[in-house]
């Protein structure tokens, strides 16, 4: 007991201290270390030795760029509203879907090209945060939530009913991007899966980025700000609608831009493939790898995808053994797998004052119920 | 709500009166009148006292000023403008800052952090600027650190600026909240109850602090129950009992007044050794 304690202030030590000298590096050493470990992550980890531990049942590749990668980049996106702003949206999927149906309907009826599409997809994203947030977003909490909710619902039944995204049969013969250079395995095919990991691990990359430049900057102060105390945090002089805005948006925009990437290795897409799921198993990732933590969202919307792929040996029951999963994680770690250290001193207190709370009042609660009839 | 929205219109010579101006300002809620046809006018530089009994409507006033609150009736102004209708975030970002009666910090944010978001609110970076490090936002990035720095010195909150703000002690909580409010560079600063809870050296401390505060070019607005500290170091001091203002002048002046010592000195004679 007391050796695992040691070793795991010991790792926590050198977590730091690698942190900080990473932080502390000049700028060109930085780029040449983020570029060495995407250059790691892209050919390893695809790679058929490792293919044989992670996805003995399917294919890897696919898996990884597919479901993974965009779950990962998704989770990054609901981190900033959720984990860092403090909102609590239930309706994620809708980004998702506005990303996706931008890249089949840009390109199937205006022919556009992907790389014109990509960031088209995700301002129209941004836009559609924007858009609904406005109006949500002078909500809190269980409000917020629930508007939110009814948004993710309707956006696939919307979908349906509306005569230009193609209805119930969506939107079929989506093309690839353009290969680059000609080079064969930077050509998106439908055979070699691994192009498709690159490109979205270099928006999962470019993500990290935005956001922590953003976290270490007065917008991620405020946004901390709000979620410990927003009308404290707007007494000091914090615009809390206005950043409150800011994180919805931002969120929406990496929704929109894992949309696009996900249609286009997709082929196809139909509104089924935005269901409600989608925003739960994205808000799972997020609270069970470790609100507020980006390594934490990382590992969470690894895992959240990972898992049933994995499962896949125990046929039908595999999504039971995936709830299974993901409840034994949360007893055993509720603040998530690598909670950041604000949030597990948030929830900590919360606790606490639940319990206390609860046991001092409850009895006197009852009694004054007993005695005080209504006045 | 008579006042219609955007009626921001208030006498120039009114508000010509003082560096903040409450102008017959009225609070309802339902049925209770919180604050009744207040008139206020504090002057830059002063030291002023707000004082009353509990539930007089001293907070209810710092509410409504720095905009919490809307008045029923009546106006506010503030450096000459009138400030009714203005976000909370927007008072602040012209120059009125404020503490809390209970501590409102942010838990979790270390010391140094809590000090600059309140420095941010004087800063102008957005997104853009943030992510791709723009000149503007590493200036205030550098200059807001050094502000929350010199500050924290300032307020003798000293080698616990990683400290998560939660873990300080709470006199040390009470003085991180008055740097948190400095950094928002006010004209005036509305403290709610400085010393509650603090033992009688504590309170010296703070009263030296107040006088800096006030050296530094900042006036003081002041909520206070401790009447000793009150008396020592207020230029001018209103009491308010019941939301209506029973007696203002100068320290000597409030503490001879009649309605004063039976709505509120009266009371407490229990502890009569506080009034030294």
């Amino acid at each position: 007991m007391t050796a695992w304690s040691d070793t795991r202030a010991r790792g926590r030590r050198l977590t730091r201290r690698w942190s900080k000298r990473w932080r502390e590096a000049p700028g060109g050493v930085r780029i040449l270390g983020a570029l060495a470990f995407y250059l790691f992550l892209a050919i390893v980890i695809p790679s058929a030795p490792v293919a044989r531990i992670m996805a003995p049942q399917s294919g890897w590749a696919n898996v990884l760029s597919e479901e993974i990668g965009i779950y990962v980049l998704m989770a990054i996106g609901l981190n900033v509203v959720v984990g860092q702003a403090g909102m609590l949206d239930l309706g994620y999927v809708a980004f998702f879907a506005v990303g996706g149906y931008s890249m089949a309907l840009l390109a199937t009826r205006h022919h556009f090209g992907f790389w014109l599409i990509l960031p088209l997809g995700i301002a129209i994203a941004a836009l559609a945060g924007l858009a609904l947030g406005a109006p949500t977003l002078r909500l809190r909490g269980d409000y917020l939530a629930i508007v939110t909710l009814g948004f993710g619902l309707i956006i696939s039944q919307a979908a349906i009913n509306f005569h230009f995204t193609g209805g119930a049969q969506g939107v079929s013969a989506i093309p690839h991007p353009p290969s680059i250079g000609h080079i064969s395995w930077l050509t998106y095919g439908v055979i070699n899966f691994k192009p498709y990991w690159y490109l979205v691990l270099a928006g999962i990359f470019l993500a990290v980025w935005v956001v922590r430049r953003l976290e270490s900057s007065r917008v991620g102060r405020a946004w901390t700000a709000i979620r410990e105390d927003e009308d404290a945090a707007e007494l000091m002089g914090v615009p809390t609608y206005k950043f409150r805005l800011w994180a919805f948006a931002i969120g929406a925009a990496v929704g929109g831009a894992g949309g696009v990437l996900f249609a286009a290795q997709a082929n196809h897409i139909d509104p089924t493939i935005f269901s409600y799921n989608v925003s739960i198993l994205v808000l799972a990732a997020v609270v069970l790898g470790g609100s507020g933590n980006l390594a934490g969202v990382i590992l969470g919307g690894f895992m959240v995808a990972w898992l049933p792929e994995r499962f896949r040996g125990f046929d039908k029951y595999r999504v039971l053994v995936f709830g299974v999963a993901l409840v034994v994680t949360m007893i055993f770690r509720p603040e998530g797998l690598l909670p950041s250290r604000r949030r597990r001193a948030e929830l900590e207190d919360t606790d606490l004052a639940g319990g206390g709370l609860g046991e001092a009042l409850l009895p006197a609660e009852l009694e004054a119920l007993d005695m005080e009839p209504e006045s | 709500m008579t006042a219609a929205p955007g009626t921001s219109t208030m006498d120039s010579a009114v508000l010509a009166s003082g560096l903040l101006v409450l102008d017959a300002v009225t609070i309802r809620f339902g049925g209770v009148i919180a604050i009744s046809e207040l008139d206020l006018r504090v002057q830059e530089g002063q030291i002023f006292g707000l004082i009353g009994p509990n539930g007089a409507g001293k907070t209810s006033c710092f509410n409504v000023i720095t905009g919490v609150y809307r008045p029923t009736s009546g106006q506010v102004g503030f450096a000459g403008q009138a400030i009714v209708g203005l976000k909370p975030h927007s008072i602040t970002q012209r120059g009125l800052a404020r503490t809390f009666q209970n501590i409102r910090l942010f838990p979790e944010m270390s010391a140094l952090e809590n000090v600059m978001v309140g420095a941010d609110a004087q800063h102008r970076t957005g997104i853009p600027g943030a992510i791709l490090g723009f000149p503007r936002h590493r200036r205030e990035q550098r200059e807001g650190e050094a502000l929350a720095r010199e500050l924290l010195e300032f307020v003798g909150v000293t080698r616990v600026n990683d400290e998560a703000a939660r873990n300080l002690p709470y006199g040390s909580q009470r003085r991180l909240e008055i740097a948190r409010a400095l950094a928002t560079q006010p004209k005036l600063l509305l403290l709610d109850e400085p010393a509650a809870g603090m033992n009688p050296a504590e309170k010296n401390d703070l009263a030296r602090l107040i006088g800096d505060i006030r050296t530094r070019g900042v006036t003081v607005l002041l909520i206070e129950h401790d009447m000793g500290l009150v008396m020592a170091i207020c230029d001018r001091i209103a009491v308010l009992d019941f939301g209506r203002k029973i007696a203002e002048g100068l320290p000597a002046e409030v503490r001879r007044s009649q309605e004063v010592i039976e709505a509120y000195l009266g009371r407490a004679d229990a502890d009569g050794q506080d009034d030294s």
